[in-house]
């Protein structure tokens, strides 16, 4: 049998948004179905399910929807993940329910994707959802944005209607520092402009929608400015029957930001040790230089103490280092953020405690006006909070770096995760001890 | 593209090997469920890639169905070995005989049976922490589980109350009793499980690849024959799951999709004998893998019921 020729290079994550019943899941039937990615006994399985509950029709959206109770209701309670796959890429998929009070789910399931799909019904035009989850995604800082404007077959593929649409996107967006935003007009339901350009909309001159997903360049969604090591775990051999690793003393990780290379100076924060790294250790044999998202070992020169929690940075780009804290927050728990409150704070690999100081505003997601004196942030309420923390957090600005720029806080007792943070940039870098260190 | 680029299958390591890293540091008795299966094997590549040189920082646990191909449990036993790993084994015959189980005559197949088992060998090892080879695009309750899937006191599943998950930042609190399952796999698909495999050049059972066997029709699927009842006085345990006089018997060319145990795998007709083959099989086929194992045909809810009552 042939091998297949080609292999996907690389995997997009994007995630679906819209309020209920403008096509999500109809949209993920389609680009699973028409890029053929959908197998048999999925096909079958959805006819067994449309001769009960659909009157003989095939419903696409019931690959998405799940579990038993959200069939029972016909709504999707939380995110689902699916993968497909092109010829020219991978896709992992987060489908993300549209109802207010699932806000929390939608920062779920978009704070790890490249792109996000907000669906927009053409009949309806903009509503207050499609405000609530673009504000989101400019929040999360998702890298790229499109705004599929769906059921142009309900306004009689209408240039005009899609271009009235677009323009109330463009009245708010410029509010939103969103650089890449895309717009496209389809039908789910028949599939229209989603794998295949339409016949019926010879005036839109854009990609399909798939055609975008497989093109849209990711590769500098990962940050490579800035070294930065999370310990996460300290790797000491057991009694190794190799001598050579009697002395072996390795800090493994995920690098959360830039580049790190045999022989470059680093940093140990907090503690603000010097040293080189001696070795980048991998299962596949040592290499030269290392980058993020890669998870490695590093063998550093000195012998110094480092433990999981601490950070070891590069001499570019410092972090900064603090424990009063000023973040946005998503709120996802019914019991609301108090003023005042303690919580465990988890952020990079480290968890803390952490007490709410002031909460500064609450953000109106529908005009995204700031209103101050909010006296809690209650489920589904994002807000601008400080924080005092119990030990100093070596952070970036999230919209420097998503992975050492958040953190969620836990709530003590039933450990429930309560909140998304995303922290605003430090008001100085850390000043390392000696000022070799830049060289 | 730049030279600072992960291809899918190095960003599905890494990401998984953070997920075990995370594991090893945040939970005091972890395990890893170990079945000498496709997924599980990608995952002890992964458990050495996250720990070593130093050695993987817990132990394997399979629950064993009493069903099971003989070639898997050769192959596991072998891999625990060469891995120097310590594999604890506990099996539904053992918990039916302690009492902690009980087979019910008209159910033949022992996945249900596996969830009590595996809960006794959690509070028998006080393991707060399990890491499982499941993968979401497996089957419709799965998609929806997190990569940290928490479970109560009773091992149960909530889907309707999960912790949300955001960024690579998991919530691995428990409180006494509570007990954390963990998919390191969560993003991977059957594709990516055979590309890694071949990558990797890890072995595999022969039974993924094709050989000729003896199998019966039943429930649209080819099932293996079960070996022969040695009369040790002990009732048959395959007493179901042997062919009826009116059922089809052919001799066929075949290979596993996805292992369960003897009873509920549907061998699928295949040539593949190369884990090249298999990955072009997989490229062409037109039936998911889960589309050839009999205990999800039997309700479209079957796993997720299963997952509430504390399975893997
Ligand atoms: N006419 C038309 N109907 C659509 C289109 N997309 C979805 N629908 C219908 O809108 C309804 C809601 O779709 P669904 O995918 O369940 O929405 P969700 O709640 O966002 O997942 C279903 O009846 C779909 O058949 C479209 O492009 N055109």
């Amino acid at each position: 049998m042939p091998i297949p020729a080609h292999h996907p290079v690389d995997i997009l994550r994007f995630n679906t948004c819209g309020s209920v019943d403008d096509g999500k899941s109809t949209l993920i039937g389609r680009l699973l179905y028409d890029s053929k990615n959908l197998m048999e006994d999925q096909i079958e399985a959805l006819e067994r399910s449309a001769d009960i509950t659909g009157g003989g029709q095939i419903n696409l959206a019931n690959l998405t929807d799940g579990l038993r109770a959200e069939r029972e209701q016909g709504i999707t309670i939380d995110v689902a993940y699916r993968y497909f796959a092109t010829p020219k890429r991978k896709f992992i998929v987060a489908d993300t329910p549209g109802h207010v009070q699932y806000t929390r789910n939608m920062v779920t399931g978009a704070s790890t994707a490249n792109l996000s799909i907000v669906l927009v019904d053409a009949r309806q035009g903009v509503i207050e959802q499609s405000r609530r989850h673009t504000c989101i995604a400019s929040l999360l800082r998702i890298p790229h944005l499109v705004i599929a404007i769906n059921k142009m077959d309900l306004v009689g593929w209408s240039e005009e209607r899609f271009i009235e649409i677009r323009d109330q996107f463009e009245e708010f967006l410029p509010r939103l520092d969103m650089k890449d935003v895309k717009f496209a007009p389809i039908s789910a339901l028949n599939g229209d402009n989603v794998v295949e350009p339409s016949p019926k909309t010879p005036w839109y001159t854009g990609p399909t929608l798939l055609g975008h997903l497989e093109s849209v360049h990711i590769g500098s969604d990962w940050n490579l400015n800035g070294f930065r090591l999370p310990v996460q775990w300290v790797n000491r051999p057991n009694n190794p029957t190799d001598a050579r690793l009697h002395d072996f003393r390795g800090f493994s990780g995920q690098i959360a930001g830039g580049i790190v290379k045999v022989g470059q100076k680093v940093m140990v924060l907090p503690g603000g040790n010097i040293s080189r790294v001696k070795e980048i250790w991998t299962y596949d044999g040592p290499v030269t230089e290392a980058f993020c998202p890669q998870s490695i070992t590093l063998v550093l020169d000195e012998d110094i103490d480092v433990s999981r929690g601490d950070m070891i940075i590069g001499p570019d780009n410092l972090p900064g280092a603090s424990s009063d804290l000023h973040a946005k927050v998503c709120w996802m728990h019914p019991r609301p953020l108090q003023c005042g409150r303690r919580y465990l704070l988890k952020h990079t690999t480290q968890t803390v405690q952490a007490v709410v100081t002031a909460i500064e505003d609450r953000i109106n997601v529908s005009t995204f006006e700031p209103e101050p004196d909010a006296p809690d942030l209650a489920l589904n309420d994002i807000g601008e909070i400080r924080l005092k923390t119990s030990k100093p957090l070596i952070f970036d600005g999230y919209a420097t770096n998503r992975l050492t720029g958040s953190f969620i806080l836990i709530e003590q007792g039933t450990h429930a995760t309560v909140a998304a943070g995303m922290l605003f940039p430090p008001t100085e870098a850390v000043k390392p001890e000696y000022t070799d260190f830049s060289i | 593209m730049n030279s600072y680029h992960l291809d899918h299958l190095q960003y599905l390591e890494t990401e998984a090997i953070h997920v075990m890293r995370e594991v090893a540091a945040e939970f005091e008795r972890p395990a890893l469920l170990f079945s000498g299966g496709k997924d599980s094997i990608c995952m002890l590549r992964l458990a050495e890639k996250a720990f070593r040189p130093a050695d993987i920082p817990m132990p394997f646990l399979n629950i064993e169905t009493g069903h099971e191909f003989p070639e898997l449990i050769e192959f596991r036993d072998r891999r625990a070995k060469e891995l120097g790993a310590k594999l604890i084994v506990r099996t539904v015959d053992d918990a039916i005989a302690r009492g902690l189980a009980t087979a019910s005559a008209s159910e033949t197949s022992r996945n249900r049976l596996q969830i009590p088992v595996l809960l006794g060998a959690i509070e028998e090892f006080r393991f707060d922490c399990c890491i499982g080879g499941a993968r979401r695009d497996e089957e419709k309750a799965r998609a929806k589980e997190r990569f940290f899937s928490f479970r109560d006191g009773f091992g149960q599943w909530d889907p309707k109350n999960q912790r949300p998950e955001i960024w690579n930042l998991y919530n691995a609190r428990l409180s006494p009793g509570e007990n954390m399952r963990v998919f390191p796999l969560s993003n991977w698909t059957e594709m990516d499980v055979w590309e890694y495999i071949r990558r990797e050049k890890l072995s595999v059972p022969s039974i993924y690849f094709s050989h000729e066997r003896e199998c019966f029709r039943r429930g649209g699927q080819w099932l293996p024959i079960p070996p022969p009842h040695s009369e040790n006085g002990h009732p048959d345990p395959y007493a179901g799951a042997r062919p009826k006089p009116n059922e089809k018997r052919a001799n066929l060319i075949v290979r596993v999709r996805t292992i369960a145990d003897m009873i509920s795998t549907g061998m699928i007709e295949s040539r593949a004998d190369s884990v090249d083959d298999i990955v072009a099989e997989i490229a062409a086929a037109r039936v998911t893998e889960r589309g050839t194992r009999a205990d999800d045909k039997s309700s479209e809810a079957a796993m997720e019921d299963r997952k509430k009552a504390g399975y893997f």
